[in-house]
């Protein structure tokens, strides 16, 4: 009978664990309701006091007036992450090949940590290095104040490369080899075995990668508040200085309150639907290998 | 567009081209951190360590700032870990796939997602004004381990994961609970790994900007409680460096901040590579 | 088999480390429960939050185990916060209108409102109509001016701003700044852009202007201390400190720190121009 008894407070010894794990296990996901569930709080009845049509379609973002319309923040957002990722993601793409391809062993081992201290950079150390030369040079040489998407692009183009290499490499290294052998048997050169063989078999982890980069880039905000000038008027050239959805709240969240606090989260709601659209696509295009 | 060149020439062009590419970025990284560590370095003095900051940052040194960077992610680490390899342990050993491993799974890799300002906005709202705790390094330490946390579970994971079945079966077949396993089996065996994750928060950590001004405030003093509002470097240098105060101490607090973060990444590097090794 | 037993000598430095944290740990959290140090908090604008920091700083030094935070936020944010009793002190570089004036309050100093140029811009003198026009989008090219033919890259401070809403009631009036206007939040940030941009113009604390940019005349006055005390250069704002009611205790010693003469030397070897006047 006692072996009975020591046999269930061995089980019941087991169960308790378990449970902690599984409320542990709870946290990432109430995390994320309550993040959810409060950004959506405070940011929804901004939004159907405006209308949805006016706030996202709005022109006009004036709080002292009471007039909330993020589109021009909108277009700054889809400008400056196109601008990232036309001149990022080619340079990018380079690189995972370089390291996949060409690089010797020894080499690769170098350059794999350098792009990896790349990524911990804090982003305001590129915003401010973005302030010292690539603003000037775009305003001595291009014209415009030099606060502009432009300076705003080729930051964010530096700071997603990371994301990019990376995860690209991991996906043309994660290919059999039995398909750049077969390739060479048939007589191809280096480069059209990878143009034509390995880079469309890693085509989904590519776009995967490509995909987490523009997420990084939407979401970013430090590095460009610094260069990107902070205008509300709508763009019209890459050289005019501009808002993102993220540069929005970053400027005026420290001082807002009431309506304009709450347009602010209403913006974080945008920004979250934006980024969790991009993730699922991602997730998508991973699991499609 | 009618040449068809000779697929040798293509080949050398595109090798030049792709060097370039390499080359480029290798350069930008270098040119960057050595700008930075060359007009930073020579600032950061004895005095510029153990002093705080006085005339708005312009004088003086960055104490409060080290303090307060530390404190938060030491609140953040504290939080962050336990529940992050809880997790971990809960998805690898104890049950099998199911909705609610992906509904966790979807939850974290959400979370490794969500752009830091939006962490910066939830923290406000949640932290310093729902929960009452104001401006604070328990506001900045809550918010950031939210913000690691998918890092630690993804690490942990993967960690556990790579402990040998014998390990276990070992175990087991010896008499050992699943919890004693754990304890004296599976966490030794994954800690290089797990560390490994701790040491990538503690630098996502110490970078982070927009959420921690929103969250741990921006006053200079030196805090003196987990309920005192606190700068740490990163904000300080981003204070520094858009308002032009000083650009001498905006150089030396982020080079001081590109060294921490290069000494995290080497020490993960070094942590990976003992994993990696112990790995069978 | 035999790694297991070499596990043993980590799982002790693991709990060691462990103990370690929560020592430190504990520690952090003995000094927050002793939280006996009395501390106040003044927030509110950014023109002011320097000149304060200097304040709270003598003052902490004259009176040792005290703590002043001083935060940012912007004169709107600092008067929100004495309001709800979120700060104790509320700073605000604006006077105060229609509800705030319930709130009580006292000019700590006067500041000049200074317009900027870069200091290779060859204007140096401008009419208030002027200033206008260019904010309002109405001239953007500093040829209009008599200057160089290049367009005029212009800088306002953020919408919560107080030294904008006094720049807006001083020198706009009814017309608005143009959206195209590039916005910063802290006078420093403007002045660091507009010295470094020739064709830049911003505005700013006058206590603030350096040789990193230039202040041009308004209608042919200089913009100086002495001008704005005499009252010939006419922009210029109050520097408030707020309280919800009558000021007590630690937050009225400290205030009347800042009304001593102590404290107007110091705000007037700042740039500022202290009066003390309880309105």
């Amino acid at each position: 009978m006692l072996q009975g008894l020591i046999h269930k407070m061995k089980r019941l010894g087991e169960r308790f664990p378990q449970s902690l794990f599984f409320i542990m296990a709870l946290s990432a996901l109430s995390a994320l309701a309550l993040i959810t569930i409060f950004i959506f709080i405070e940011g929804i009845p901004l939004i159907v006091k405006v209308g949805f049509f006016n706030f996202i379609f709005g022109m006009k973002w004036a709080p002292s007036l009471g007039q909330y319309g993020i589109f021009p923040m909108i277009v700054g957002t889809v400008l400056v992450t196109l601008g990232a990722i036309i001149l990022g993601v080619p340079i990018a793409l380079c690189c995972s090949i370089f390291l996949a391809e060409f690089a010797p062993r020894k080499l690769s081992n170098l350059v794999r940590p350098a792009i990896q201290l790349l990524a911990g950079i804090p982003s305001v150390v590129f915003g401010f290095w973005g302030l010292i030369f690539i603003v000037p040079a775009i305003r001595n040489y291009l014209g415009g104040p030099g606060l502009s998407i432009l300076a705003g692009s080729i930051i964010l183009a530096i700071m997603i490369l990371p994301t990019v290499i990376s995860i690209s490499e991991v996906s043309l290294l994660a290919l059999s080899p039995l398909l750049k052998e077969g390739a060479f048997a048939l007589g191809a050169t280096h480069w059209q075995t990878i143009r034509s063989v390995l880079l469309p078999a890693a085509k989904s982890g590519i776009l995967a990668s490509i995909i987490l980069g523009i997420g990084r880039a939407v979401g970013e905000t430090m590095a460009v508040i610094m260069v990107l000038g902070n205008a509300v008027a709508l763009p019209s050239s890459i050289l005019d200085p501009a808002r993102t959805l993220t540069t929005n709240i970053g400027i005026e969240m420290g001082y807002a309150s009431g309506d304009h606090q709450q347009a602010l989260f209403a913006t974080g709601i945008v920004l979250l639907v934006i980024i969790m659209l991009l993730n699922s696509i991602a997730q998508y295009a991973i699991r499609r290998k | 567009m009618g040449i068809r060149l000779n697929p040798k020439t293509t080949q050398k062009i595109a090798k030049a081209v792709i060097w370039s590419a390499a080359i480029l970025v290798l350069f930008l990284l270098f040119s960057i951190i050595i700008y930075i560590l060359s007009k930073g370095i020579p600032h950061i003095t004895w005095q510029f360590l153990t002093q705080i900051p006085s005339d708005m940052g312009r004088s003086g040194g960055i104490l409060s700032t080290i303090v307060g960077t530390l404190s938060v992610t030491l609140v953040a680490i504290i939080v962050a870990t336990p529940l992050g390899v809880g997790t971990a342990f809960y998805l690898t050993e104890y049950t099998r796939e199911s909705t609610i491993t992906k509904i966790i799974r979807f939850s974290a890799e959400s979370l490794a997602g969500i752009p830091s300002i939006v962490y910066g906005l939830f923290g406000f709202i949640f932290f310093v004004i729902y929960l009452k705790l104001g401006w604070s390094i328990l506001s900045g330490g809550l918010t950031l381990a939210v913000m690691i946390l998918p890092t630690i579970i993804r690490t942990s994971e993967e960690a556990i994961r790579t402990v040998p079945p014998m390990y276990r079966e070992v175990s087991f077949s010896l008499g050992g609970t699943k919890w004693q396993t754990m304890i004296k089996v599976l966490i030794p065996s994954a800690l290089p790994g797990i560390a490994t994750g701790i040491i990538l928060g503690i630098g996502r950590c110490v970078a982070e900007t927009a959420a921690v001004i929103l969250t741990a405030g921006s006053a200079l003093q030196m805090p003196t409680s987990l309920f005192s509002p606190a700068r740490t470097m990163a904000v300080h240098f981003y204070i520094l460096a858009s308002e032009g105060i000083s650009l001498e101490k905006a150089f030396a607090t982020s080079a001081l901040l590109i060294i921490l973060i290069l000494l995290i990444n080497i020490g993960a590097n070094l942590l990976v590579n003992k994993f990696v090794a112990k790995g069978h | 088999m035999k790694n297991y037993k070499a596990k043993y000598p980590i799982n002790l430095r693991f709990s060691f480390i462990f103990c370690l944290i929560i020592l430190l740990f504990t520690f952090t959290l003995s000094t927050g429960c002793s939280r006996n140090s009395a501390g106040i908090i003044v927030a509110g604008s950014t023109s002011v939050q320097p000149f304060a920091e200097v304040l709270a700083e003598e003052y902490m030094i004259l009176h040792p185990g005290v703590t002043i935070d001083i935060q940012g936020g912007g004169s709107a944010a600092g008067i929100m916060a004495t309001e709800s009793g979120t700060t104790d002190i509320g700073m605000s570089s604006r006077t105060l209108t229609g509800d705030e004036t319930s709130l009580w309050s006292v000019e700590i100093a006067r500041d000049g409102l200074a317009i900027v140029v870069n200091p290779k811009n060859p204007i140096i003198n401008l009419t208030l109509e002027q200033v206008c026009d260019i904010y309002s989008g109405k001239v953007s090219n500093w040829s209009a001016l008599g200057g160089e033919k290049s367009e005029i890259h212009v800088f306002t401070r953020e919408d919560g701003s107080g030294t904008r809403s006094s720049f807006e009631s001083l020198v706009m009036g009814k017309t608005e700044i143009m959206p195209e206007a590039m916005v910063e939040n802290s006078n420093g940030a403007i002045r660091q852009l507009v010295g470094d941009d020739p064709n830049a113009i911003g505005y700013i604390s006058l206590g603030l202007v350096d040789k990193d940019v230039k202040a041009v005349e308004l209608n042919g006055i200089a913009a100086t201390r002495e001008h704005v005390i005499d009252g010939t250069y006419n922009l210029s704002r109050p520097f408030l400190f707020l309280t919800l009611k009558e000021p007590t205790g630690l937050v009225k010693d400290f205030i009347d720190f800042t009304l001593s003469d102590q404290g107007k030397q110091i705000l007037n070897d700042q740039g500022l121009i202290a009066t003390g006047v309880n309105p």
